[in-house]
């Protein structure tokens, strides 16, 4: 404090010391300075005071235990997973499957957020009553509660094993979950997969080519049955002429459970659904919110023009809908991702039931697992907020 | 500006607090549980007879019995003890935060959780095993059949690290699902989730009593691994390390010198030298571990000899009917052999 006021009191030699300590600016960089001081001697503390009661306690830490040998298994895993693996790869795999109910959960409500939330403002009395019902009902159960349902429900609906329902595609459902066949590239799906690029990229240039003219000459042309048909029927064209390069293993019955094929489990089927359902109610009031907050002016002035209904909708109310839906949405994404960790309640192996669980009763390393479990959340929630918010930017009203 | 300067007092307070390390270890557990006039034990949440509350809300078991016979040596009254359910997973952290003094729930004694956990066990009041549990329609007889099950497992166990032991040593397969907890684990075993619940087996036999109609399960004959059951106390308070741990052997020994609930009076006036050093009339036994002589003598009369609580809880005048088996006294050709209090 005092080399501060000194340095700049050199320079400034007409002023006094005091009249700097009364210098908002100086003082308010002064008391930063003290209070970022102060919280990181505090958080020095606090790990330097745990580090010594766990040593006391005779309790180990540190993060060497990740690179252990895990030796238990897991139900679901996104990537290569065994026993004899470490812990850390046990941390990915759990991550892996948190991310994986967080993208698809979030995918799930928006679309039926959405129509739900369009249904409440129907003109069709029965769909805004039934769209109401949905709404009051399911945003009124605590979470934990409709998972449990969920589950419990669905185990008891589907079929044993040996009496598995069988499904188009040889793909069979079962109270242990949804077989469908595995698929295998043989040589030659390259070829189909770079003409999905070509494909890609031509549909691409053709939405440029067609948005130009649409400002040249006013006339639209047609966007989806064109870029459909592109963006299949080349690929296909390319599969057909490589001689079908793909094989199928199917799932064949075998003495307990259906083997081979590739397996939706029950525990991820309930906790989707469970969530979507959960998180779809507040999303259809947000929505409903968003699209009610457009005045009607806009609505009837676009009509006044010769829009047609669906247009009025896309084009005028939902663009100015999304303005005040987006930042509560975000909200949602963030509470599902963090309602994700139910997941432990109904078997599903997510983050916190195969790192904070399991990880953590064979380590005893609370601390640590907890600390790197916490960050993880952090971080999602975070990084969720940052793309909420560039699209947000994105979708901001751009005044001319 | 006084705002600040009070923040500042508190964060700098807030420190120093802080950096003086372990200042909670000063009183020991024992002077600590006297003063409160109650022993804290972590129990299962309801494992019928090892640890689960009887319809009028009294606890009772094996395990409910070892915490009341530490309340009978302290206090001279086996009820002064505030039984805490805990789960699997919660069970340790709960003993070494000092939410309890004592750890009685079936737990496994493991060189990881005696070294590194920094808890001590304090001996073996049960020998166990993990075992399989199928559905009898299944027509499964052996565990080696299990090759592409599916199998329920609670979380937290040692259960899980068993069952890859097994089925990678057997070069088999299967499908594991872990639930959190033990309601959810059976309730997604009885919807058909799993073909097989596993678990220690004295557990299997207790669970299997809760199914509806018990004879529609079965529990396959193979051990897979030693499962020994015992109490668990924090590291470094040795006395009461010693309390626990003579706690079980004087329930142990009394057994072997045929001392009980209903002649522990009589064998006041026995003659036997093991005898009377047990009740407190020869030697200060009782001394040596800040108790009064007669804490063995409340023990067996408030509580029972451990072949009591066996019978009583587990063994013949239970439900579970389990055989004493590898429980039964080292002469008897079991394994209960505590160390002479001598
Ligand atoms: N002995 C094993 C397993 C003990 C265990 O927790 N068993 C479970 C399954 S029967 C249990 O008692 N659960 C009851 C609960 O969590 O409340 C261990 O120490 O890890």
């Amino acid at each position: 404090m005092a080399k501060l006021a000194r340095r700049d009191g050199a320079v400034k030699q007409t002023r006094q010391l005091t009249d700097y300590f009364y210098d908002p600016k100086v003082r308010g960089i002064l008391f930063q300075v003290i209070v970022v001081a102060l919280i990181s001697w505090l958080v020095y503390g606090a790990v330097l005071n745990t580090v010594n009661n766990l040593e006391a306690q005779g309790i180990a830490s540190g993060f060497g235990f990740l690179d252990r040998t895990a030796g238990f298994d897991i139900s679901q895993s996104l990537i290569p997973y065994e026993n004899t693996m470490t812990y850390a790869r046990a941390f990915w795999v759990g991550l892996l499957n948190t991310l994986l109910v967080a993208v698809l959960g979030i995918v799930f409500a928006t679309t039926v957020g959405f129509m739900i939330g369009a249904a409440r403002l129907s003109q069709n009395w029965l769909i805004a009553q039934l769209a109401t019902a949905y709404v009051e009902i399911l945003r009124n159960l605590p979470p934990l509660l409709m998972l449990f349902a969920v589950y419990f429900g669905v185990l008891k609906t589907l079929p044993s094993p040996r009496e598995s329902l069988a499904l188009p595609f040889s793909s069979y459902l079962n109270s242990r979950g949804l077989y469908v066949p595995a698929v295998h590239w043989e040589p030659g799906f390259g070829v189909v997969v770079a003409s999905l690029f070509v494909a890609a990229i031509c549909v691409i240039a053709y939405w440029a080519w067609a948005r130009w003219r649409h400002t040249q000459t006013g006339r639209q042309m047609p966007i989806l049955l064109p870029s459909l048909g592109v963006i299949v029927g080349i690929p296909l064209l390319a599969f057909l002429l490589m001689g079908m390069p793909l094989s199928f293993d199917p799932p064949v019955q075998g003495r307990f459970n259906l083997t081979g094929g590739i397996a939706l489990l029950p525990e991820l089927i309930a906790l989707l659904v469970g969530l979507a359902l959960y998180t779809s109610a507040f999303i259809a009031e947000i929505v409903r919110a968003g699209i009610m907050g457009v005045p009607t002016g806009q609505r009837e002035a676009a009509a006044a023009l010769g829009l047609k209904p669906g247009q009025i909708l896309w084009l005028v109310v939902f663009p100015q809908a999304m303005r005040i839906i987006i930042p509560p949405l975000t909200n949602q994404y963030l509470n599902l991702t963090k309602n994700s960790s139910l997941a432990v309640a109904i078997g599903y192996p997510d983050l916190v039931s195969v790192f904070a669980g399991t990880v953590l009763n064979q380590t005893n390393q609370a601390v640590e697992v907890i600390l790197i479990t916490m960050s993880v959340y952090l971080v999602l929630s975070l990084l969720t907020s940052l793309f909420m918010n560039w699209f947000n930017q994105r979708m901001a009203l751009v005044e001319r | 500006m006084k705002q600040l300067v009070r923040v500042a007092a508190a964060l700098t307070a807030g420190v120093l607090f802080c950096a003086t390390p372990a200042a909670a270890q000063q009183s020991s557990v024992l002077e600590t549980v006297k003063s409160r006039g109650q022993l804290f034990c972590g129990v299962n949440t309801g494992l019928a007879g090892f640890g689960a509350p009887d319809d009028k809300g009294n606890w009772k078991g094996l395990d409910v019995d070892l915490c009341r016979a530490i309340s009978a040596a302290i206090f001279k009254d086996p009820n002064k003890v505030k039984f805490v359910p805990l789960t699997a997973k919660e069970r340790f952290t709960a003993l070494q935060s000092g939410e309890i003094d004592v750890l009685s729930r079936n737990t496994t004694w493991t060189m990881s959780r005696d070294t590194s956990f920094g808890l001590s066990f304090a001996g073996i009041n049960y020998y166990d095993g993990q075992g399989f549990m199928v559905k009898r329609s299944l027509g499964v007889v052996s565990a080696k059949e299990l090759s592409g099950a599916s199998i329920c497992v609670q979380a937290g166990t040692t259960t899980e690290k068993n069952l890859a032991d097994y089925f990678r040593s057997n070069k088999m397969e299967y499908k594991l699902v872990v639930f959190e907890k033990l309601p959810e684990t059976i309730a997604a075993y009885n919807a058909g989730r799993c073909d097989s619940f596993t678990t220690d087996v004295s557990q299997l036999y207790a669970i299997r009593l809760t199914l509806g109609k018990a004879d529609d399960h079965v529990v396959l004959p193979e051990i897979i691994s030693k499962e020994p059951l015992g109490p668990v106390v924090r590291q470094g308070d040795p006395q009461w390390l010693n309390i626990v741990r003579w706690t079980l052997n004087a329930m142990l020994n009394a057994e072997e010198l045929g001392v009980n609930q209903s002649n522990v009076d009589s064998m006041l006036n026995s003659d036997n030298p093991s005898i009377r050093r047990l009740l407190g009339k020869e030697d200060t036994f009782g001394a040596a571990i800040g108790l009064d002589n007669d804490w063995a003598f409340q023990i067996i009369k408030l509580v029972g000899n451990y072949g009591d609580s066996f019978a009583r809880n587990v063994g013949a005048q239970s439900p579970l009917g389990i055989a004493r088996g590898q429980n039964a006294l080292w002469k008897d050709g079991g394994l209960q052999y505590a160390p002479p209090i001598r």
